[in-house]
Formats: structure tokens, C-alpha cells, sequence
């Protein structure tokens, strides 16, 4: 058994030292994996160092509850669908969150009054960071999995109501700070923080979910990061940070994707935002032009350079796996393919990337807006897969659209473009798409899959 | 404020520093499994839950402390898990292809 605390410090700055190569390995889709194990060693130390600490007893209860809780780990993370992954992680970050604020508490309940100031803010924090990011990830989940409808959930005074419950909160937490050693107090406010966690998830619709999962993995490193000051352990300080800067940088990432602020994206419930910018549009008498399986397939035998834009619509029929058929049937003929991924393709940060990667797909041609943007022009044909507002030209070129200013892959400068989508209706923004009229634009209709499917078969016959 | 706290607060700055500087080098193709990496890095709570149950002398606190228990280790275990999947499945180009 370890006594000397300062051993325990020493192992537990190897696990901190972990933890960062593991975040540094991810530089890379070539190390990333090694990095993994050297996080998770980091973790094995951690745990094997704590269990080691002079004085651990329950021993029984401790081996229960880790093993159920692994059960259920593993069992999770083995069989969740790629598809599903935003939720999964949802669910994790919730899960983490849930025990910061049961640590806290726990704290709070054996220290009886004898909290010095500090570790009562840490107490407060956790327990309310850790509340909302636990009830806020459910909601999620439930979303994502599709318990609760994707669609915002929204009615009058929501924002104030959302509000009032906060500031609930807060008071009961400064009542803590200001000296109140009731547990009653910790407990009400953990409860109101559950029910902001929910209400503030609530009104957020199915498509800025990546924000919100990035958001909510921020609160969860802060949560970790709040007891690691209730705690005295510069081990939690340090990890919940990572986290916390992890999360709050793809939040802004996702929010800058978007064109809203974090702001907008929590409070605007989306829907209500572009009343009124519809009617904007003139009718130039321009149409969209359809096509078949066989114009396109000729018209990809001839190219030489081809970037297949995918998007949402692309998961949703679960065509990953043809697509990439198609593409390499492209490539046995000499044609140089490559994938435009835009940072919100999908329900979370990278999303697309993993589901292309699951097919199959090489990671060098998985290719990043800044990266694909200057090689449209170069570009013979663009295959546009189920993708629309993050192609829409009216984000560079028009400024009374409710898009205007949002980073877009510039499909309309590739010498042609050949759209697959059900049917002319606008995307998630709701907004009527130029590209789908311009000169060089083809429409492909039908479902994803069977149009992939069909170019297939067009593009090995021809 | 005691020494210990100033020290913490020194640790976590320095921390945010780290942080950002680290993951601002990820790729964005990588950015799922950078989620899920963060959320397996967060299952350090468990050291909190370890600490509380193996130290607790009621029910309240075991109790407590036990639910803590399996929501920080299903938090690690499936968030080491979930990466290490998602990332076996990141290849480049095989070889054999023609």
C-alpha cells in the first residue's frame, strides 16, 4: 500500500503525461491508435495508484460497481452502430458528468461543515456542471437515438423560464458558499440543475447537435475539473481541463461552421430565425436540369479528376460502402479521387469522416474544406451526395441570406456538378439552393443508394 | 486561500494552455475520435468515485459513492473502447489496390 503522498503525486504525473501524448498522438491519423493505448495505460495507472492508497476499504462494492459499469462500457462500445455514434458519445460524456456531481455530493455529505471556503465553491461547481451536462446529455441521447423528436421543442417564455431555473440554482449555491450546511440545499440544487440540463437541450434541434455534444463534453471536463479542486488532486485538475479545452474549442469550431454564434445556436431555436428571408429569392425563370445514371456515368469516364461531396443524406441511406465502390471503381480507370468533407457533415464534430473510414475509404483522400476549396476549379466532375446548404453559394455571394458568411465547399467552381438528392426541396436552412440552377448543374433525383447503386452498373457497362 | 489552492489554480491554467495547444493540432478528420479520446480522458472521475467509496463509512456515502462507481468506470471503459474502434478503422490506401 502507498503512504507517501508524494509518490501517489508522482504516479499520478505519469498518467497526466499519458493523457497529453494520447491527445498529442491525435495529430495523425497514422499514431492516433497508439495514442489510445497510452491514454488508456495513463488510466491504469491512475486507478492502480488510487486503489493502492493507505486506508481504501468497501473493496466488494468497488469491484461491483466497476464491473457493471465495464459491462456495460464494453457492451456499448462494441456494438453501437458507426451511424450512432453522436448519441453514444452523448451518453458517455452524461455518464462522466453524472459522477463529478455524485462525487461532490458524497464530499459534501462526510465533510459535515468543516468545508473550507474554496472547497465549497468546487462542491457547488461540480455538482452543477456535473448535473447539467449529466440531464443535458440524456436529452441528447434521446434525441440523436430518436426517443424525443429531432425537431426543436420550443413554447412561449422558454428562455426566461430556462433563466429563472439557473438562477435558482445559483442562489441555493451561493446560499452553500455563504455558510448554509444544510444537504438539503446541495440536494435542491442538484435537482434544479437537472431540470436545466433538460430544459436548455430541449429546444435545440436535431442538426446543431454537434455544437451541443461538443458543448456538453466541455461541461463534463469542467465538472472533472471542479472536483479535482474538491478533491486536492492536480491529477483531475489537469485531465478535466484537457477536456474542458478539447470541448470549448469544438464548440466554437462547430458554431463557426455554422455561421451562428454558440449564443444562437443555444438560445435561437433555429426554426424561428429565417421567417421572412425566404420571399428574398427572384425568380430568374432558370431550371434545374435532370439527369440519368448513364449521362453521369459517361460523364465520369471521361473525367480525371472527381470530388464526391457527401453529406447527411449520404449516413441516412447508408450508401458509405457504394460510394466507395464507385470510387474505386473510378480509380481502376485512372481517375483521381478524392472526398470534400465539410466540418458539419453529420450530427457531430468529424462525423462523416468516421463513417467514411468504416467503409473503407483511405484517409488521404479524406479531405478538409481548406484543403478541397482551391482544387474545384480543377475539378471535372462534383458528386454531390445528399449535401446542400454547405454547397449553397448564396453563403459567399449573397448577404441577405440567413447562410451568408458561412465557410462552403465551392462545388459551383468545378467545370461540372452532378447534385443526387429525393427531390428539389431546400435543405435543413430552408433556403432555395443557386447551385441546383447554374449552367454547369445536374440533377440526379432519387433515393441515394439506388442512384449510386444505378451509376454503378452505368459506369462498368459504358 | 491556502497553498494547495493557489497551486491548483497555477495547474489548471497552465492546463488550459496545454489544452489548447494540443488539440488545436488535431485534424478535423480526426475530431470524432478526439470526442470520444476527451470523454474517456474525463472517466478520471473515477479516481474521485474510487476515492469517495473506498473511504465511505455509511450508507449514504457508499451508496452514493457506489452509483458513482459505475457510471465513472462505464464512462472509461466504453469511452477507451469506442476510440479504439473508431480509430482501427482509419487505414491508408492497401497496398494491393490496382
Amino acid at each position: 500500500m502507498i503512504s507517501d503522498p508524494d509518490v501517489v503525486g508522482l504516479l499520478y504525473l505519469v498518467s497526466i503525461v499519458c493523457f497529453i501524448l494520447a491527445l498529442r498522438f491525435l495529430s495523425s491519423p497514422k499514431h492516433a491508435r497508439k495514442g489510445n493505448w497510452v491514454g488508456g495505460a495513463g488510466m491504469v495507472v491512475a486507478i492502480a495508484t488510487t486503489l493502492a492508497l493507505d486506508g481504501i476499504s468497501n473493496w466488494g462494492l468497488i469491484v461491483a460497481g466497476g464491473l457493471i459499469g465495464s459491462i456495460v462500457g464494453v457492451v456499448g462500445a462494441r456494438t453501437v452502430k458507426m451511424t450512432a455514434m453522436p448519441q453514444m458519445v452523448a451518453l458517455f460524456n452524461g455518464v462522466g458528468g453524472g459522477a463529478a456531481a455524485l462525487v461532490a455530493l458524497a464530499e459534501f455529505h462526510v465533510s459535515s461543515g468543516d468545508l473550507a471556503g474554496e472547497e465549497i465553491v468546487s462542491i457547488v461547481l461540480s455538482a452543477l456542471i456535473g448535473s447539467i451536462s449529466f440531464a443535458g446529455s440524456m436529452i441528447a441521447f434521446a434525441k440523436l437515438q430518436e426517443l424525443l423528436s429531432g425537431r426543436p421543442i420550443v413554447y412561449a417564455g422558454q428562455n426566461i423560464l430556462n433563466i429563472a431555473v439557473l438562477l435558482g440554482a445559483a442562489a441555493l449555491g451561493i446560499a452553500l458558499i455563504a455558510g448554509v450546511d444544510e444537504q438539503w440545499v446541495l440536494v435542491g440544487l442538484i435537482v434544479l440543475a437537472l431540470v436545466f440540463g433538460v430544459m436548455f437541450v430541449l429546444p435545440i434541434g436535431g442538426a446543431d447537435m454537434p455544437v451541443v455534444i461538443s458543448l456538453l463534453n466541455a461541461f463534463t471536463g469542467l465538472a472533472a475539473s471542479a472536483t479535482g479542486f474538491v478533491l486536492n488532486s492536480l491529477l483531475l485538475i489537469v485531465a478535466g481541463m484537457l477536456v474542458g479545452a478539447s470541448g470549448t474549442l469544438l464548440t466554437l469550431l462547430m458554431a463557426k461552421a455554422m455561421n451562428r454564434s454558440v449564443a444562437n445556436v443555444l438560445f435561437g431555436a433555429f426554426g424561428q430565425v429565417k421567417t421572412g428571408t425566404a420571399a428574398a429569392r427572384v425568380d430568374d425563370g432558370r431550371t434545374a436540369r435532370a439527369t440519368s445514371a448513364e449521362d453521369v456515368a459517361v460523364q465520369l469516364s471521361f473525367a480525371r479528376k472527381v470530388v464526391v461531396v457527401p453529406g447527411y443524406g449520404l449516413a441516412v441511406a447508408q450508401a458509405q460502402h457504394d460510394v466507395r465502390q464507385l470510387a474505386e471503381l473510378l480509380e481502376e480507370k485512372g481517375i483521381e479521387v478524392a472526398y470534400a468533407i465539410h466540418p458539419v457533415a453529420g450530427r457531430m464534430p468529424g462525423h462523416m469522416n468516421v463513417l467514411l473510414a468504416e467503409a473503407n475509404v483511405p484517409y488521404d483522400q479524406l479531405k478538409e474544406m481548406d484543403e478541397i476549396n482551391p482544387e474545384f476549379p480543377q475539378t471535372d466532375v462534383a458528386l454531390v451526395i445528399g449535401a446542400n446548404d454547405v454547397v449553397n453559394p448564396a453563403a459567399r455571394s449573397d448577404p441577405a441570406s440567413p447562410i451568408y458568411g458561412m465557410p462552403i465547399l465551392d462545388v459551383d467552381k468545378a467545370i461540372s456538378v452532378v447534385v443526387m438528392k429525393r427531390s428539389m426541396a431546400p435543405g435543413f436552412a430552408g433556403i432555395d439552393n443557386d447551385l441546383f440552377l447554374e449552367p454547369q448543374t445536374t440533377m440526379l433525383f432519387g433515393n441515394a443508394k439506388d442512384s449510386i447503386v444505378k451509376l454503378i452498373a452505368a459506369v462498368k457497362a459504358s | 486561500m491556502n497553498q494547495e489552492i493557489v497551486l491548483g489554480v497555477y495547474v489548471f491554467i497552465m492546463a488550459i494552455f496545454v489544452g489548447f495547444e494540443v488539440i488545436s493540432r488535431v485534424p478535423s478528420v480526426l475530431h470524432t475520435p478526439l470526442m470520444s479520446g476527451t470523454n474517456f480522458i474525463h472517466g478520471i472521475v473515477i479516481v474521485g468515485a474510487i476515492t469517495v467509496l473506498g473511504f465511505a463509512d455509511d450508507g449514504f456515502t457508499r451508496a452514493i459513492g457506489f452509483v458513482a462507481m459505475v457510471l465513472a468506470s462505464a464512462n472509461v471503459v466504453g469511452g477507451w473502447f469506442v476510440t479504439d474502434r473508431m480509430l482501427e478503422m482509419f487505414k491508408r490506401r492497401p497496398e494491393e489496390r490496382k
